[in-house]
């Protein structure tokens, strides 16, 4: 079996994140991390590989974005992963959701991978579309917010919680699933990991290369265009108490509910 | 080509009330449209003439019914590429939740669509439909026109607003969809299961809600306590009762209850947007946090930055002596 993990590069979450006002685009500025999300993808892999029902060949961490992004494929590698693909070329910047998703299917379909796995969502664009988008393309059967996967044979069984509770479902392979943060707590890596993760194949691979057809991605390939960035509606703000003195605290709480009359 | 058409959602014989806001929403705008207000349904017999009809009472003037499994998106997806294939509706919407989030990414990919998720307004410009998105927790809303047909929207939980219309009846079409071969790869074996006690957290005026910071199940005992004191019911962040720490009858957001009682009060809650959908109606909303940075701040009437252990216990003695008293 060969698992592809799909991993994104994102600004640390500890730095605020802004939209550039020329571009209409995230400024990806700042300290780049790969996205905590995408953790637990590469975590789950790593359980199937190593759970003994699965024969697993290879675990390959695939991500799209510019120059720059080898960092989060270092790091998932570090995290477990073979080896890592990075698809970068200029003419996907500006790539919507629809875009996206299509360019992420080709590299993926150059792997012919037998189960496709990534996290909920990414840090910076609260994406958590991308797996359905991909699947489709693939023509093969996907589940997000997974929170729960055992391998029986050739199926996954999968739990996660949807509108209504629990539920159960059983996909055939391959298939795509997004899998949700309660799925698993991911490893560290080694000291040891970490220093031999540049040592490890990466394949460079641009649009052309993949049979990305140049009208479906970058910005002519986009169906949607950002008209306007404007700030949320005005919201009082709310009274902050940084506990010093406990005592102090609590007194000032219940004097807070008082007044508005919630203690009764 | 014209029209919008949105999906609505049922389980055992009810349509989901973020899809009858969805539906409401298309109706109010495929009028300002000019233009009709259709919606799409999948599943088996509990489809029944009558509750397909009802949608008519929310504004679809047409309701596509499909027989086909329910409960997940890929079956959905070919559903609704089939219909806008032959009616050639302008725009796809869908209500908050899982499935629509799913199903308007399939959707995406099979026709080629242009799609905004976590959609909080959306409103008529210049003939077409812009999609109101907040982004970056929240701190921005983009403004979203679609280049092309179909353009998918997809809205945040409890977006929109249900009105139900009118009496007006809907008329019920039934279509007959031949599945895709992977949309039939992914079965369902067994749906809605209830993990945890059944509580009741939506009539109460006062929940106390807690979450990841309380660092283990035992936690909620602080919870408890605290919302006996003050007269009040406990409820829980989605990524504790994924956990196992507490009820899913008990959790509030995304895929759980929604609920806007007079105190929220929040321990070791970050405050995610898929929490924050569920609560941000509440009259009053206290935070007990140790991150200084944590997103409900941003929200809350009252944040105190601390030790939820060292905080709670002595507030629900000073509730107590100030009731007693």
């Amino acid at each position: 079996m060969k698992i592809c993990v799909l991993v994104k590069q994102v600004p640390d979450a500890a730095v605020e994140k802004r939209m550039d006002p020329n571009t209409k685009r995230l400024d990806r500025g700042g300290e780049p991390n790969l996205n905590p999300f995408d953790t637990h993808a590469i975590e789950a892999a790593m359980q199937v590989k190593e759970g003994g029902k699965a024969d697993v060949e290879e675990v390959i961490a695939v991500t799209m974005g510019p120059e720059g992004s080898e960092r989060a494929l270092h790091k998932a590698v570090s995290l477990g992963a073979d080896r890592s693909v990075q698809l970068s070329d200029e003419s996907l910047a500006g790539s919507d959701v629809c875009a996206t998703g299509y360019a992420l299917a080709k590299v993926l379909e150059s792997e012919s991978p037998d189960l496709v796995l990534l996290g909920q969502q990414s840090d910076d664009g609260e994406c958590y579309t991308i797996g359905a988008v991909v699947a489709d393309h693939l023509g093969m059967p996907s589940l997000t917010q997974v929170i729960k996967m055992d391998v029986e044979g050739d199926k996954l069984v999968c739990e996660r919680q949807a509108e209504y509770g629990y539920d159960t479902v059983e996909v055939s392979l391959p298939a795509v699933i997004s899998v949700g943060d309660a799925i698993n707590e991911p490893r560290y890596p080694s000291l040891k990991a970490i220093m031999g993760a540049k040592k490890k194949q990466l394949d460079k691979k641009a649009a052309g290369d993949v049979g990305i057809e140049a009208d479906k991605v970058g910005e002519d390939g986009s169906r949607t265009t950002v008209l306007a960035i404007n700030p949320p509606p005005e919201k009082a703000a709310g009274e902050i108490i940084e506990d010093e003195d406990t005592n102090e605290t609590v007194e000032k709480i219940v004097a807070w509910l008082d007044e508005r009359k919630l203690i009764s | 080509m014209s029209g919008i058409l949105t999906y609505a959602l049922h389980y055992e014989g009810a349509i989901n009330k973020n899809s009858l806001g969805a539906v409401s929403e298309a109706g109010k705008l495929a009028s300002e449209l000019g233009q009709e207000a259709h919606a799409i349904v999948v599943g088996g017999d509990d489809l029944t003439d009558e509750l397909c009809a009802t949608l008519g009472n929310y504004g679809a003037s047409k309701v596509f019914r499909v027989k086909a499994p329910e409960g997940l998106a890929q079956p959905v997806v070919d559903a609704m590429a089939k219909v806008i294939g032959e009616h050639g509706q302008s725009y796809a919407l869908f209500g908050g939740g899982l499935l629509g989030f799913e199903i308007g990414a399939g959707l995406t990919a099979r026709l080629g669509a242009g799609v905004t998720m976590e959609v909080t307004a959306v409103k008529v410009q210049d003939g077409k439909l812009v999609a109101e998105r907040p982004i970056l927790q929240d701190s921005a809303i983009v403004d979203v026109d679609y280049v092309g047909e179909p353009g998918i929207i997809i809205g945040r939980l409890n977006a929109f607003e249900t009105q139900a219309a009118g009496s007006d009846s809907a008329e019920v079409v039934d279509v007959e969809v031949e599945l895709s071969d992977f949309s039939t790869k992914a079965v369902m074996k067994q749906r809605g299961e209830q993990r945890g006690a059944d509580v009741n957290i939506e009539d109460a005026d006062i929940i106390v809600a807690g979450g990841r910071g309380l660092g283990k199940a035992e936690g909620f005992e602080l919870c408890e306590s605290l919302a006996d004191a003050l007269g009040g019911a406990v409820a829980a962040t989605r990524a504790v009762v994924d956990a196992g720490w507490y009820s899913y009858s008990a959790q509030i957001g995304q895929t759980g209850k929604t609920v806007a009682p007079k105190l929220y009060l929040a321990a070791g809650i970050s405050g995610a947007i898929q929490h924050k959908v569920g609560m941000q109606s509440s009259e009053n909303i206290v935070a007990i946090n140790k991150d200084q940075n944590a997103p409900i701040f941003d929200f809350s009437d009252l944040g105190i930055v601390g030790d939820l252990n060292k905080i709670v216990p002595k507030l629900t003695e000073a509730i107590k002596a100030k009731k007693g008293g």
